[in-house]
């Protein structure tokens, strides 16, 4: 791997793609840069919009149902933006445009990886999660379990995933404010940790859906124009676009190629699977499908959401040969002293920021910059909101009050929940500023996949399944995917500092192992389950099925 | 009349059986499809590097592995596209037709 700290240095705090490469990567600490004012006015007016959006939500956010879920009623083509706004992470937009630039190839095997989700979410989720769902997730599993254990384990499994991606977030919007506006780190986590306060304090599901959209339609913009200008300059054509990016890049034919980055083939799957399934398993992702009136809007959603996410992946693509192609024959306003071999300045994430001043000049690149800031502040909104809504509908109203609990009330607890959140999430970003956390949101993932996806898969799709089984093989995915992380070499080596070749799991993602010892388990504990609630369970299964099925008594998430 | 009537008219109804059997089927015969293409993709890149890095013809520059893995792109998008469809006319009129009869 060429200068794995070039291409990965700066934000790739941000860059779950990072977590595969990590093995061989140094995070590099992002270098300050000139303070951007065209970026700085750019996103101050961002968040000027948002805010008047969020006085316009915050009138129509008054029970718990508008605060999760807008009421039901947003269109499947909205929440579709929604979801891919939830989905186009900083990460996605600036880490692999940064991969491309770096190795070609490679950055399009892992956009590959982050799409080939969401058509499982189609298939065998989408529809029944609306039709068995309220306002969390939990609500599907538990329609036929029993509410305290299932809950529990359920807003656990949600809290874990949000605490890491939250920390990834944050850190990643330290070091990105840096190089992208040029202001101080903690400058950054803060001013986060307030704006995503306020848009879900006060707008709730509505406002964070809407900031969302907006974010999307400028990314996808955005991304549009600089791909469209790289075509542009090649007559539109891909195949000279590549003998360009060849000649010039130091790797030379070497970016048309699979690189280093997959070499044993049970890390390609181990990685592949919590990719595929991780994504059906995020609570903030989960969370959107009951925002929508229908299972037929639920489905729109998604196929919206793939839409856009796969045709913002192959724009990625692009940009990042359009910035081979135009920032290495310009190595002195690109690169570090002017020479290609030190990297670009800023670090190699940076390459579709420079991009954009090639192609659009200061104005633009301003715009850009904004826009992959802004990113950061809608996706950890909506975790925060995720988060918030395990603790008060989940723990707070259905476990500790079973339930015995009026909107008002539940919606306080939301809204103190949400403001110990956002402190806590300022907080981590604070202590983990020196940290290689290019982990976290793969960490988040296999969390996902090994302990969220197979509770929500076999209750919903398993008529054995009972409480015991699924609580039971939930918690194994959980702790064995986190234990088994740790102990792989982009935590063990790099992270924790330990000698080279020390790593216990040799792998670079659990999935393979954490997500089957999961199923393994529910299955078995279920089967072995021979209790008189376990009877009550398996005897509830046929009306799930109906109403998962036809979504008849299904909720309208209009209120209670 | 009561939803829990409702669904209990709909469980005695073959009807239904079938139509679950028949959409589950489906889903899971396009999951199996979509888990062939991208680990499919996957072993070919931790296999066989060299067949992905051979040119498309003679002296041109793009590489094999280019468009095929765009072709995932798109296949993923839409293979999703083409549930969705299907979901939202033909399951979805096969379902209210089930429900309309239990609701009588």
């Amino acid at each position: 791997m060429i200068k794995a700290k070039h291409i990965l240095g700066g934000a790739t705090a941000l860059l779950a793609a990072g977590a595969v490469l990590a093995a061989g990567a140094d995070l590099g600490q992002a270098q300050k840069q000139a303070t951007n004012w065209t970026a700085i006015v750019m996103f101050g007016i961002f968040v000027g919009i948002t805010l008047w959006i969020t006085k316009w939500a915050a009138a129509k956010t008054k029970t718990a149902a508008d605060f999760y879920t807008a009421g039901g009623g947003i269109t499947g083509f909205q929440n579709g933006l929604a979801i891919a706004g939830d989905y186009m992470s900083a990460a996605s937009f600036l880490g692999i445009s940064g991969l491309v630039f770096g190795s070609g190839f490679d950055g399009l095997i892992f956009s590959i990886g982050w799409l080939v989700g969401w058509p499982v979410i189609t298939f065998l989720m989408a529809e029944r999660l609306r039709n068995l769902g309220k306002f969390t997730f939990a609500d599907v599993a538990g329609y036929r379990f029993d509410a305290g254990p299932i809950r529990t384990f359920a807003a656990c499994g949600s809290l874990v995933v949000v605490a890491f991606y939250l920390i990834a977030q944050m850190v990643g919007a330290g070091q990105l404010i840096k190089l992208l506006f040029g202001l101080d780190y903690i400058v950054a986590v803060c001013m986060v940790g307030a704006i995503m306060m306020i848009y879900v304090l006060f707008g709730g599901m509505t406002a964070t859906t809407w900031v969302q959209i907006i974010k999307a339609c400028m990314l996808l913009t955005g991304a549009t124009f600089m791909a469209l200008a790289v075509l542009f300059q090649f007559g539109f054509s891909p195949e000279a676009l590549f003998s360009k990016a060849v000649e010039v890049h130091s790797k030379k034919d070497g970016i048309m190629g699979p690189g280093g980055l997959i070499n044993d083939p049970v890390s390609a799957i181990s990685v592949g699977m919590a990719l595929m399934f991780g994504t059906a398993g995020l609570p903030h992702i989960l969370m959107r499908f009951f925002t929508v009136p229908s299972a037929k809007e639920a489905r729109k959603s998604v196929g919206w959401a793939t839409t856009w996410i796969g045709y913002f992946y192959i724009l990625t693509f692009i940009i990042g040969f359009g910035a081979i192609t135009n920032l290495i024959p310009n190595p002195a306003d690109y690169f570090v002293n002017g020479d290609v071999t030190k990297g670009l300045n800023g670090g190699g994430n940076m390459a579709a920021v420079h991009l954009a001043k090639a192609v659009g000049g200061d104005l633009f690149m301003g715009f850009i910059s904004a826009v992959a800031f802004a990113t950061i502040l809608a996706v950890v909104a909506g975790l925060t909101l995720s988060g918030a809504s395990a603790v008060s509908h989940d723990l707070y109203a259905s476990v500790w009050r079973h339930g015995n609990v009026d909107s008002a009330t539940e919606l306080r607890v939301s809204k103190i929940t949400t403001v110990c959140l956002g402190i806590f999430a300022v907080l981590l970003g604070i202590v983990f500023e020196k940290e290689n956390v290019a982990f976290m949101v793969m960490l988040a993932f296999a969390v996902a996949c090994s302990a969220n996806f197979p509770v929500l898969f076999m209750s919903v799709l398993w008529k054995d399944c009972t409480t015991k089984g699924a609580v039971a093989g939930g918690t194994v995915g959980l702790i064995s995917s986190v234990a088994l992380t740790i102990m792989s070499p982009a935590v063990w080596e790099v992270s924790l500092g330990h000698a080279k070749g020390s790593a216990m799991f040799p792998y670079a993602s659990p999935a393979i192992f954490s997500m089957t010892a999961a199923f393994a388990v529910i299955y078995l504990v279920s089967k072995m389950d021979s209790s008189a609630q376990a009877a009550k369970e398996r005897a509830l299964f046929p009306a799930q099925l109906v109403r998962s099925e036809t979504g008849v008594g299904s909720s309208s998430a209009s209120g209670h | 009349m009561k939803d829990e009537d409702i669904v209990e008219r709909i469980q005695k109804n073959p009807k239904f059986m079938q139509f679950v059997t028949m959409r589950n089927n489906y889903s899971i015969v396009l999951s199996i499809l979509m888990m062939i293409v991208y680990f499919g993709y996957i072993l070919l890149v931790a296999f066989n590097k060299q067949f992905l890095a051979t040119k498309i013809s003679a002296g041109a520059v793009t590489s094999i592995g280019i468009p095929l893995g765009v072709g995932v792109l798109v296949f993923t998008i839409v293979i999703t596209a083409i549930y969705v469809r299907r979901a939202n006319s033909e399951f979805d009129a096969a379902k209210d037709e089930i429900v309309k009869e239990a609701s009588k």
